[in-house]
Order: C-alpha cells, then structure tokens, then sequence
C-alpha cells in the first residue's frame, strides 16, 4: 500500500462516520471565535434551544474591531468609538458569559489576532482539528494540524455538534528547495508560490509545504506561509511536525505536562507523510531564485520581485487575465512596466495573523533601528499579534527602536489589515502592508495594498518607496 | 435553511474573474449581528459612487451607471452569470447572504472558491458549475439579447436557454438533497449523535491532552 500524506492521516484520525454521497462527519478538537462571524451563530444556538456540545473545546478573543491606539485600549470596550463595532464586540463577551466559552476579553494580556493566540497558548497543538470562522485559520497547519476556515452556519454546527461535514480534499506537495538567500522571508516564499500557482491554484486541495527551505524556517515563518495558502484557493496548508514544532510548543498554557507531554510527543512524531505518500499535484520551487516579493495589483497572484516592473497587460494572452490586469493597474494607479522601486507609498502597516509575531517585528526593527520614516510617509505603525508579543517586544526594547523612527507603536488587533476598526487607507493612497490581501477597498475605500515583509515594509518606510533590503544589508 | 428547486429569471452578467468576498460585501457591513439587510449593500465599491457605511440609507446615494446590476435590462435579475474563482477570499457568509438578499438565487461561474460554495448552499443558494467555453457563449447571448432569462432546475440538475438548448450540471447528492427539501444541517447531524459520542470516547483515550478537562498525569 502506497503511503499516507500527512492530510491523510489527520483526516482518517477525525473521521466519524463517511456517508454514501462522498460526505463525511470529522470531530473537532479546537474552534477558535471572533466577534465578526460569531453572533449568528450564537443566536442560532438560542433559536434552536441548543447547547454548545463541548465547551472546553472554544476559545473565543475579540480582534477584528478592536481599537489600536493606547487611550482607547485603556478604557476597555468603552474605548470603541464605532457604535456598531462596539455592539460586535459586547455581543461576543456577553455570548461567552451565556454559553460558558472561556474569552480573552479586550484588555486581556492574551487577548491579539486569533490565528496569533492560538499556537502561542499552546490551543492549537499537533494532530488537532482547528476550525474558526475566518479563512486564515489556515495558519495553524503549521503545527500539523487540520486546521481550516468556515463560514457562519459551520461555527454554529460545529459548536452544536462538535463535528464539521467535510468531503475530503486532494493532496498537493509544494516544495521550496535549497536555502532562502539573506533578506528573503517565509512571506517572500509564500507569494511566490501563489504568483507561481495562482490564486486559485490550490482550490479543492490541501497542501503539504516542504522542502529543506520550509524545514529550516522557524514556527513563525510556517505560519506565515500556511496563513496564505487560502491566498492561494486552499483552504489547508500543513507542515510536518518536527524539534522546531515540538521546542516551540514545551510549557505553553494549553500544551500537555509531564507524561502526557511525552505520550503526545511520541503521538506527534508520527505527523508527517510517510515516504512514498502519493500527492496528487506537487509543485517544486527552488529558494535560491526567490528574492524579495511585492504585489502589484488586486489579487495576492499579481506579484513580483523587487527588481521586477509591473506587467504590461497587453502582453497578456488570455482574455480573462488581460482585463483583469488592466482593471487592477488601473485601479492601482500604476503604468504597465514601471519598476517596482518606483512605487512611491503613503502608508505603512506592519502587523496582521501573516506577519505580527515576534520574529516578524524583530526583523523590522533590525532595519529600522537607528533610521527615520521618510518626510512623505503620511502613517508607519507597527502593529503587535498579540498582548503578549506587545510585552515580549518591548522587554526586547523593540518598540523604542520603532518608535525613535518615527512609527507608531499600538495595541494588538487585526488593525489595517481589513479596516474594520479606525485604521485604514485613505482612496488612492499606496501602502506596504506585511498583510495577506491586496484586494480592492479592502483596506480602506480606494486604497491601494502592497503585499510585502516586515524587512520590506521597514526599508520601504525609511525610503519612501520600495528597496530591495538586501542592498541595505550590504551597505 | 431555504429550499430551492427550481428558479426562472433574469441573468445579470458580472464579466469579472476571481471577484472576491471583500468586492461582493466590504467589511464594513460585517459589522452587523444579523443574518439579514445585507442586499442594499452587495457590491458596495461597484454600485455606488461613494463610500458606504453600516446603516445608512442608501436610496440617495450616487449609483455608479456603468455597474452591471445598475442597468435597467437587468433590474430584477435572480441569475448572476459571473467568471472563474468567485467568491475567493474571506469566510464571510455574509456574501451569500448579500446575494439572497437583494434577490439572487443562483449563481453560474466556470469554478468556485471553497469555502463561499459551502456558505452558499448552506443559505439556499444554487451554485452551477459550466465548463468555461459555455460560460463565453452565455455572456454572448445575455449580452445580445435584452430580457435574457434562465431556467434553472435543480432536481434534474438542468439550465435551460430561450433558445431551448439544454445545459445540464453536476452537483453532490447530498448538497441537492438538503437544498431540495429546505433541511438543516444540524439536525441532520444530530442523528448521528451516538456515533458522534462513541467516537468522541475512543478519541479522548488515544490523546487525552486534547481534552483539558482528562485529567493530567
Ligand atoms: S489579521 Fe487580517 S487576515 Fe488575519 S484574522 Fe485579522 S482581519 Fe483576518
């Protein structure tokens, strides 16, 4: 018998029942929720007069709305200004006390991005099944862990029935290989491998990410690159387990002690495809080649490198590609073949469930320290994942380093990245943003994303424009 | 959930590829704790002019004229004839919740995104899936011809044209099956309740730590 993926594995552990038409119940392990795709489903449960079947099994943090700026942080949920922001918000808090569903409420220490709290609480562990109500649940397969995105109805199933319906998906292996050159991230890595496959790409598959350049790559980098493999149509993204995962996870709040901690190590070190595993697509991409990405255009796939220009769409062949790159230069306020350095910026946002992990704001600060925003930058915050990544930075000194150059330093929440709360683009206004989705108004009416690194982002911010931070390195 | 068997009705052309959840409903709107109200506000960025924001009223606000479902021909359509990956990106059920709201019952497209086709049949909206040079040929004659209707039939999985040519699709059994007779997935589940506990038994001895109340060695 041909060897089972690592996909194969989890789902065969979670499969309660398979039904003749090709559906199957999967038993969850972890449902993580937030204020936006929640109350309906809550109020579902109400309606029907049903009970959550599992309750240590939900973890809920408000992040979307939240305010980032200090003054209003401290004034609790008084401090959101947006009335309709406001409700979400309480309605969470006030569904958690009914349902007994354990909260981080907004001035929790732990409180911060979903997709950041989960693993740094140890809430998402290997071998799990996570589900949440927002497609970036994707992260959490970086601990090799079936973890997917869901909509509204599906947070109400699974908190009523603790199982999802699923039909399984199909296998694909996408292999980075050889080292990242110096200066070139997960983040590169992982628009790269969308501008290869497409946006649409990984739709109906789950995608095992390996190869010696994901292997090397710390816990905050595979999760940079599983957050984005829905960037890429694949609702999973999932890297084996191996010491890097384990090491991450020892005495994390949530993770097993003392003989259940070796019990579920031993567990854990099965969680990889066996040799011989058959996917049913792989992708192989070679590290050395990957430099430094920045999108251009609407859609995570309209991408390039730093010494690339941006496209000509009459070159473009297929139809369908040819109007979609002119709506998107047009939009962008872009000429077909202008050099990516050329892109002037007005904004500047480094945080988000992709990049807003301690390793991400080391990076930053390492190009910023001793360096000043340029004059044009109307706007450069740095925005922490997490209450506890917030202190752990500042123990390192790295708000200070950040905020001597002339970036704002908030609270954690999911910020510029979607705008939901204060934080967002003006119409027209370029912005490098170490986000997942460049997609049109989507942060802020008119503004226009460019998806880059936390190094990127930085050196673009001292700049004005973007630079390839490897030339900064050298200097 | 809403039932859907059969829908007769006025096809609006969308000639866009890889429209994402952010372009059907911004987020502002996700705001909202209802299920409902969300149709004044699909496409948002393409309709209007200017910006929205969560409970306006949005009878005076400038509409872009150029925007497809702005267009008297297609006032009143139910069938949205749109291009590759639709509905990518964001979770939200609020897009099909937009569609259903202002009026549309299906949705046609050469492919889908994952997670907004489970979110719309979950919500009593038909998703057809037609091979891309079919696609082509429909925009051409919605195009060509004011007034065009489809006829689309779920039981006998079949999109019929004015013309009376024959479209037939594929869709899973049991997606059909819970959206031809209105059922609720939670209570189909909930039937499978023994199994979903003998199961849940079986799990909690083989990895305990995934239950915090097991009590640790
Ligand atoms: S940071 Fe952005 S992508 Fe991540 S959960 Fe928040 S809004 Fe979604």
């Amino acid at each position: 018998m041909a060897g089972q993926t690592l996909y194969d594995k989890l789902w065969s552990q979670h499969l309660v029942k398979e039904r003749d038409d090709g559906t199957a119940l999967i038993y969850i392990d972890r449902q993580l929720l937030h204020e936006v795709t929640s109350p309906q489903a809550f109020e579902g449960l109400r309606l029907a007069g049903r009970k959550p079947w599992r309750l240590d099994a939900n973890l809920a943090t408000p992040d979307h709305n939240v305010p980032t700026t200090l003054k209003e942080r401290a004034e609790g949920n008084a401090g959101i200004k947006d009335p309709v922001s406001l409700i979400q918000v309480q309605t969470l808090d006030d569904n958690c006390v009914e349902f007994g569903i354990e909260e981080f409420k907004i001035n929790d220490p732990r409180q911060g991005i979903v997709h950041v709290v989960g693993p740094e609480q140890g809430a998402t562990l290997p071998g799990m099944t996570v589900v949440c109500g927002d497609s970036h649940t994707a992260t959490h397969g970086a601990f090799a862990a079936l973890a997917h995105g869901i909509g509204t109805s599906e947070v109400e199933h699974v908190l009523a029935t603790q199982c999802l319906l699923a039909q399984k998906m199909k296998n694909m292996q996408v292999r980075v290989e050889g080292e990242l050159g110096v200066g070139v991230t997960a983040k590169d890595a992982v628009l790269a491998i969308i501008g290869r496959i497409g946006t649409a790409g990984g739709t109906g598959y789950a995608i095992e990410f390996a190869g010696s350049a994901i292997q090397g790559l710390s816990m905050e980098g595979r999760m940079t690159v599983c957050n984005m493999a829905i960037e890429a149509g694949a609702r999973v993204g999932l890297i084996a387990v191996d010491d890097t995962t384990i090491e991450y996870l020892a005495e994390r709040p949530f993770a097993p002690t003392s003989d259940q901690w070796q019990a579920a190590v031993a567990d854990w070190r099965e969680l990889v495809s066996d040799d011989g595993a058959e996917f049913d697509k792989v992708v192989v991409l070679e590290a050395a080649e990957i430099e430094p990405q920045v999108s251009w255009g609407t859609s995570p796939e309209m991408v390039t490198g730093i010494s690339g220009e941006v496209p000509d769409p009459a070159a473009q062949t297929d139809d369908t590609l040819r109007s979609g790159y002119t709506r998107a230069l047009q939009y962008m306020g872009l000429a077909p073949k202008q050099k990516i350095t050329d892109i002037r910026l007005d904004k500047v946002f480094i945080g988000s469930c992709t990049n807003s992990r301690i390793e991400d704001l080391r990076e930053a600060a390492k190009v910023a320290r001793g360096k000043k925003v340029a004059d044009s930058i109307k706007l450069a915050m740095v925005v922490p994942g997490s209450g506890l990544v917030k202190r752990m930075a500042e123990a390192e000194g790295l708000d200070r380093i950040f905020t001597e150059a002339g970036f704002e330093w908030r609270e954690p929440g999911c910020s510029m990245c979607l705008a939901m709360n204060a934080d967002k683009l003006g119409a027209g206004e370029h912005c490098a943003s170490t986000s997942n989705r460049n997609f049109e108004g989507r942060q802020g009416y008119g503004g226009r994303t460019h998806l880059v690194s936390p190094a990127m982002a930085a050196a673009a911010a001292i700049a004005g424009h973007f630079v390839d931070v490897r030339t900064l390195e050298e200097a | 959930m809403n039932q859907f068997e059969r829908a007769q009705g006025i096809v609006a052309p969308l000639d866009r590829a890889n429209v994402d959840t952010d372009l059907i409903i911004p987020k502002q709107f996700l705001k909202s704790i209802k299920r409902t109200g969300f149709g004044v506000n699909l496409f948002d960025e393409l309709r209007y002019l200017d910006e929205g924001y969560p409970g306006q009223d949005c009878t005076n606000r400038p509409l872009n004229p150029d925007f497809v479902l702005n267009q008297p021909r297609y006032q009143g359509a139910s069938v949205l004839l749109t291009r590759r990956n639709f509905g990518c990106g964001s979770s939200r059920e609020h897009a099909p919740w937009a569609l259903e709201d202002f009026g549309f019952r299906v949705v046609i497209a050469p492919s889908f995104a994952d997670i907004f086709y489970n979110n719309a049949f979950k919500n009593g909206l038909l998703l057809v899936t037609l091979p891309e040079e079919t696609i082509d040929r429909l925009f051409a004659e919605v195009e060509a011809n004011e007034g065009y209707r489809l006829d689309v039939d779920l039981e006998n999985q079949r999109v019929t044209t004015p013309s009376g040519e024959i479209l037939e699709f594929e869709v899973d059994a049991f997606r059909k099956h819970c959206l031809l007779n209105g059922l609720d997935d939670i209570g189909i589940t909930l039937q499978d309740e023994d199994a979903i506990r003998v199961f849940e038994a079986k799990h909690r001895v083989a990895r305990p730590w995934l239950f915090s109340d097991s009590a640790q060695a």
